[in-house]
């Protein structure tokens, strides 16, 4: 995991730079090394305020309560891009900045790792003892004997290279490849997120059971695009949800708890043009965790709810509304709050509901309460208006809200608060025979997410490929093994050095073994030699 | 046996984990009380097994008369005691981590909510500690290990205590199994390398100091094998992590939530969390941040790490990990 670690410069020796090349170089590594930790510093702490201050693309209505809940900080906090901090300018700059880092320091490395990877080990240093991890022993022993067996022994998975007197040995050298496929794939991450994102879209809409949905523009009730998304890329499909399940646990510590959520829908890949020209019906189960894949769009299961059917009536007995209105939970017990715009025959006539769905509905001390979120016994309590909803106007409204700015509450005739009380299949007659509202049945909605990310296996890729890299990075260890031996006052001297290049190596362990080996095949040959073999362990710093 | 069964035996296997864990802690302090009055040198046999770089002394003959012997048997003792106390706590640990399991119908993996990953969590830490005890010669972490891990079943038991509940639609898939694991893993990975990292610092305060010649510090191992130990635990815990966050998270919310990274705020989090301890890794290698900052660097991680456990659970309300309290079994994000 190193940007730029030290294994550039223990393969150069001194006087194969110029002076003046070797403090560029040196600057170089420095800088963009520090640069990069200090940059991805400063990515976490800028990350920050976007896991602490709610983000508007995340979820806005939070984002407006919040916002009219701190005015103060509001302004300031907008001025900085706080509420949407991963499209901010400076969130941008320190990840552009890093990529450029990145970048810089990858692109020279895959260079020297190539030109690098078909060289020699580095022959032995002369004076193996001054390396921090050593060991030494004497025997009498012809050195030529001892490298050969040295050579024999590290031939097993090194690289070597001999020469007069010494055997130099090196594995390991993945690690930096994996560490270059690490870096390298988060390029592949970035650029895959970035086609997601840009190419992609996602959209909501609540869909009335029964109803049908085709992938168009006009059909969503929210549409979050990429940049660079357009419409024509979106894939013809259609599907129509049947039913909506869900079981409802009546015991135990979850009692009221919903689970096993399904929507079984039917789905043609394509509805474009003339019936006979649409593609053969499919059919299947939506559930939550398990999304419908149309070609490259997905559709997912992430809410339901309940749409009473309630009819409306003005005073001649024409009907002015009549189907399924949606209403939003407003408690994970679905006690929910629903709006019904009815336009009258006539300007100024209108007839406006808004109120409560109570999904099992129950009288405990004279307060309602919903009990569950199953409609056992489903209820209806609104308030009524009459007036002017002011669809006329073209304003845009939202089918959630009521504009009371041209409506008049019904009263009783005593001046009490009149209320829309209703169960399903009765009726109340409005006061001042304004009308009746008839409450007909229950049905589900469901709220589906429909997403497409183009190329989402590029990124699953690069992660994959980074995961790898990392690992080889992290456990593959660089090691160089050198052993000199020469022969003086009539025995052999044998120096075995051994140095660890990713930092985090017990090289202990390393030198024994080798030592072993070397003094293993000639065992009852002769007398045991002199071991002095040390090591420094505790002067590394 | 039937659930509710199951969920006493898992309730009252937590109770005696913590006793266990508690009557460890004892002996350990016994164990390290009965330290003091032998010199580093000697003790240094005795407390900390070989491997933890420790020079082997050659004086084992030196020191011989009758107290020092009846120290040195108390000290062994009292050690190995505490280490069979931990492994018995250890064992009614995994029990309640079955009975949670268990009591759950259908039967599910025990990490369903706070409590059950606080729990498994600070499971992970013991079993690590005992696993590489050995191997990296971790027995001077023993009295912070116990403590810490009570500590944690005691927040777990007093504070994030939840009956054992059906989990909820969106949790119900195979990825609960292979993400919260790797969460699970990974930090209990990355608080024992924090650990290691906190000990790291406070040695080298003290040698700073030149104080580092008596007492639990002097026991430490030296600064070369704490920062070493604590880099292969990060190493073993990072691409754990990386896993949890940046493959198999994107994966599940891809099929739970429809896009794979929502910047939620557990994933901001989760994130930070990773660039934190990729900088730590980066740290290491770079001159000037060896050693202390890279110590820094991994202490900084586990707040992260933790705050995005606890905190972001508490504080943040618009987050879909929001598993503390009861939300919606679908989650509705309407306006």
């Amino acid at each position: 995991m190193t940007w730029a670690d030290r294994s550039g410069q223990e393969e150069r020796r001194a006087g194969e730079l110029t002076a003046w090349e070797l403090v560029r170089w040196a600057w170089r590594q420095l800088t963009s090394m520090r640069t990069a930790l200090i940059l991805l510093l400063l990515l976490a702490l800028g990350a920050i305020p976007g896991s602490v201050i709610p983000q508007r693309g995340v979820d806005a209505l939070k984002t407006q309560n919040w916002q009219d809940a701190h005015q103060t900080l509001t302004p300031i906090y907008e001025r900085l891009g706080l509420f949407s901090v991963y499209h901010s300018p400076w969130f941008a700059a320190i990840y552009l900045l890093l990529m450029v880092s990145l970048v810089g320091c990858i692109v020279p490395r895959l260079f020297v790792y190539w030109r690098g990877y078909r060289q020699q080990p580095p022959a032995a240093p002369r004076n193996l003892t001054r390396l921090p991890d050593h060991a030494a022993y004497t025997t009498d022993e012809e050195p030529h004997v001892v490298l050969e067996r040295a050579a024999r022994h590290l031939s097993r998975g090194h690289r070597l290279a001999t020469g007069d007197g010494w055997v130099a040995a090196e594995r390991g050298q993945l690690r930096e490849a994996g560490n270059l496929l690490f870096h390298l794939s988060v390029l592949i991450v970035l650029v895959g997120f970035g086609i997601g994102s840009l190419f992609g879209y996602k959209g909501g809409v609540i869909l009335v059971v029964g109803n049908g949905f085709s992938n168009s523009l006009t059909q969503y009730d929210d549409f979050d695009p990429g940049a660079l998304f357009s419409a024509d890329k979106m894939e013809p499909f259609c599907f129509t949800v049947h039913d909506f399940g869900v079981q409802w646990i009546d015991s135990g510590p979850r009692q009221g708890m919903a689970r096993g959520f399904q929507a079984p829908l039917t789905y043609r890949e394509s509805c474009q043009g003339d019936r006979s020209t649409w593609s053969p019906e499919k059919s299947y189960d939506l559930r939550v965790n398990h999304p419908l894949t149309i070609g490259g769009t997905q559709v997912f299961l992430i809410g339901h709810g309940y749409a009473p059917v309630i009819t409306v009536r003005d005073g001649q007995g024409h009907k002015l509304y009549d189907g399924p209105t949606v209403f939003l939970p407003q408690s994970a017990n679905f006690e929910s709050f629903g709006v019904v715009k009815a336009p009258g025959r006539t300007a100024g006539h209108d007839i406006a509901l808004e109120g409560l769905f109570y999904p099992t509905f129950a009288l405990i001390n004279g307060d309602p309460v919903n009990v569950m979120g199953d409609d056992r016994n489903p209820t209806l309590s609104m308030l009524a208006y009459t007036g002017d909803l002011g669809l006329s106007s073209g304003v845009p409204q939202s089918v959630y809200t009521l504009d009371k700015s041209g409506l008049t509450r019904l009263d009783k005739p005593d001046g009490k608060m009149f209320r829309v009380d209703l169960q399903v299949g009765q009726t109340v007659q409005l006061p001042d025979g304004q009308g009746s509202v008839t409450f007909d049945g229950v049905r589900h909605w469901t709220r589906l997410q429909i997403s497409r990310t183009p190329d989402v296996w590029l990124t699953l890729l690069g992660v994959c490929l980074a995961l790898l890299g990392l690992l080889g990075s992290l456990f593959i260890r660089p090691r160089r093994v050198w052993v000199r031996a020469r022969r003086s006052d009539g025995t052999t001297l044998v120096e075995v050095a051994a140095l660890d290049r990713s930092g985090g190596g017990d090289l202990a362990p390393v030198l024994s073994s080798v030592v072993d080996s070397l003094q293993q095949a000639r065992k009852g040959d002769s007398a045991p030699a002199e071991d002095v073999r040390r090591t420094e362990e505790e002067t590394r710093a | 046996m039937s659930d509710a069964n199951w969920a006493d035996l898992s309730n009252q296997a937590i109770g005696a984990a913590g006793v266990v864990y508690f009557l460890a802690l004892i002996a350990h302090l016994v164990e390290w009380s009965a330290l003091r009055t032998v010199p580093v040198k000697a003790a240094a046999r005795v407390a900390v097994p070989a491997g933890t770089g420790t020079p082997p002394t050659d004086e084992t003959a030196a020191e011989t008369d009758a107290s020092d012997e009846s120290t040195r048997f108390r000290i062994d003792m009292f050690g190995r005691l505490a280490l069979m106390l931990t492994v018995i706590a250890c064992a009614a640990h995994f029990v309640a981590l079955l009975g949670r399991g268990m009591a759950a119908d259908p039967n599910r993996v025990p990490w369903g909510n706070m409590y059950e990953f606080t729990v498994s969590g600070s499971f992970v830490v013991v079993v690590g500690y005992l696993l590489l005890r050995k191997r990296f010669g971790l027995a001077w972490m023993g009295p912070i290990v116990t403590s810490l891990v009570l500590v944690l079943l005691m927040v777990a038991v007093l504070w994030l205590y939840s009956p054992v509940e059906p989990l909820t639609e969106a949790l119900n898939s195979p990825w609960l199994v292979i993400h919260v694991m790797s969460a699970i893993i990974a930090t209990g990975a990355f608080t024992l390398g924090g650990i290691t990292s906190a000990l790291y610092l406070v040695r080298a305060r003290a040698e700073k100091r030149g104080e580092a010649t008596r007492g639990y510090i002097a026991r430490l191992p030296s600064l070369t094998v704490l920062d070493r130990v604590s880099y292969r635990i990060h190493a073993f815990a990072f691409p754990v992590w990386t896993f949890a966050v940046l493959i198999s998270g994107p994966i599940w919310a891809h099929q739970a939530w429809s896009t794979y990274w929502n910047w939620d705020p557990k994933e901001v989090c989760a994130f930070i969390t990773w660039v934190v301890y990729a900088a730590y890794l980066h740290a290491r290698a770079t001159a000037g941040w060896r050693g202390r900052n890279a110590a820094i660097l991994a202490l900084v991680g586990v707040a992260t790490l933790w705050f995005n456990f606890i905190g972001i659970n508490y504080f943040s309300t618009t987050s879909q990990h929001s598993y503390a309290s009861g939300a919606p079994a679908v989650s509705l994000r309407d306006r």
